[in-house]
């Protein structure tokens, strides 16, 4: 099943809602950049509140997501991050530094809004 | 009083299959939210490091009941091409596949108890057991 991908203004809007596999994961990539493409999109908030963990394999596709992203002008806020998940990325070892993120949907919206200047 | 399951590994789809069986046994056993995503994570890293460098392999589940204490083990065995140098592999940041999989340090720091037993040219079983407290 595929990642809706939802527009807003000039942002673009992700919830991913269930436990992603490495197929879904890659598809969420590709679709995700083509959608900025296809809606010149300044903007890309994709929130995580439902995810209860992410593996390193996940956590890779996210970040380079944002990389390739950030290579097309596009910024990416990532949103509800949970404790368990923040917990078990910092113990396995993944550092996801060039990534912004804040604490909700709402938060991660405003931040966008400031990074891109409005 | 003992329990297994067990997953085959042998393509992507396997790797979901093990984590939600890992995930549901935590569940069982009591663990909390954390040490639940601990060993969903942990199980996801074993049987995606199977179907990267063995090609195919299990993960097996057990409910441990010892001394009055409950914990889950994880056991993750392969008859892949083995680690030759085991060193290395526990070194943080070594990969040989390009920054796929955080290691085998990373599972280690998640679980309670780590074991390696590897032999070059015959395989590799993990042993991971987290204690419930």
């Amino acid at each position: 099943m595929r990642i809706p991908i939802l527009k807003l203004y000039d942002c673009l809007l992700v919830s991913i809602q269930w436990e992603l596999d490495d197929a879904t994961a890659l598809q969420f990539q590709e679709d995700l950049l083509h959608k900025i493409h296809e809606t010149s999109a300044n903007g890309v908030v994709i929130d995580i509140t439902s995810i209860d963990f992410i593996d390193s394999f996940i956590a890779k596709v996210l970040g380079d997501v944002v990389s390739m992203s950030k290579l097309m002008g596009a910024k990416v806020v990532i949103t509800g991050i949970q404790p368990a998940v923040a917990i078990t990325l910092i113990e396995l070892g993944i550092v996801l530094d060039d990534v912004l993120t804040a604490l909700d949907l709402e938060k991660g919206l405003e931040k966008l809004q400031q990074e891109l200047g409005d | 009083m003992e329990f297994q399951s067990c997953v085959k590994i042998i393509n992507e789809w396997d790797i979901v299959a093990a984590r939600q069986l890992g995930r549901n046994v935590a569940k069982e056993l009591g663990f909390g939210t954390v040490d639940q995503a601990r060993i969903t994570t942990a199980i996801s890293e074993l049987a995606r490091n199977i179907y990267l460098y063995a090609g195919q392999g299990r993960v097996c589940i057990e409910k441990l009941y010892e001394n009055g204490k409950s914990g889950l083990l994880i056991i993750a065995s392969d008859e892949g091409p083995g680690i030759p140098d085991v060193r290395k592999v526990m070194e943080d940041g070594f990969s040989t596949s390009g920054g796929l999989g955080a290691g085998l340090p990373g599972v280690k720091r998640l679980m309670d108890e780590f074991d390696l037993d590897t032999n070059v040219g015959k395989g590799t079983e993990i042993r991971a057991t987290k204690w419930l407290r």
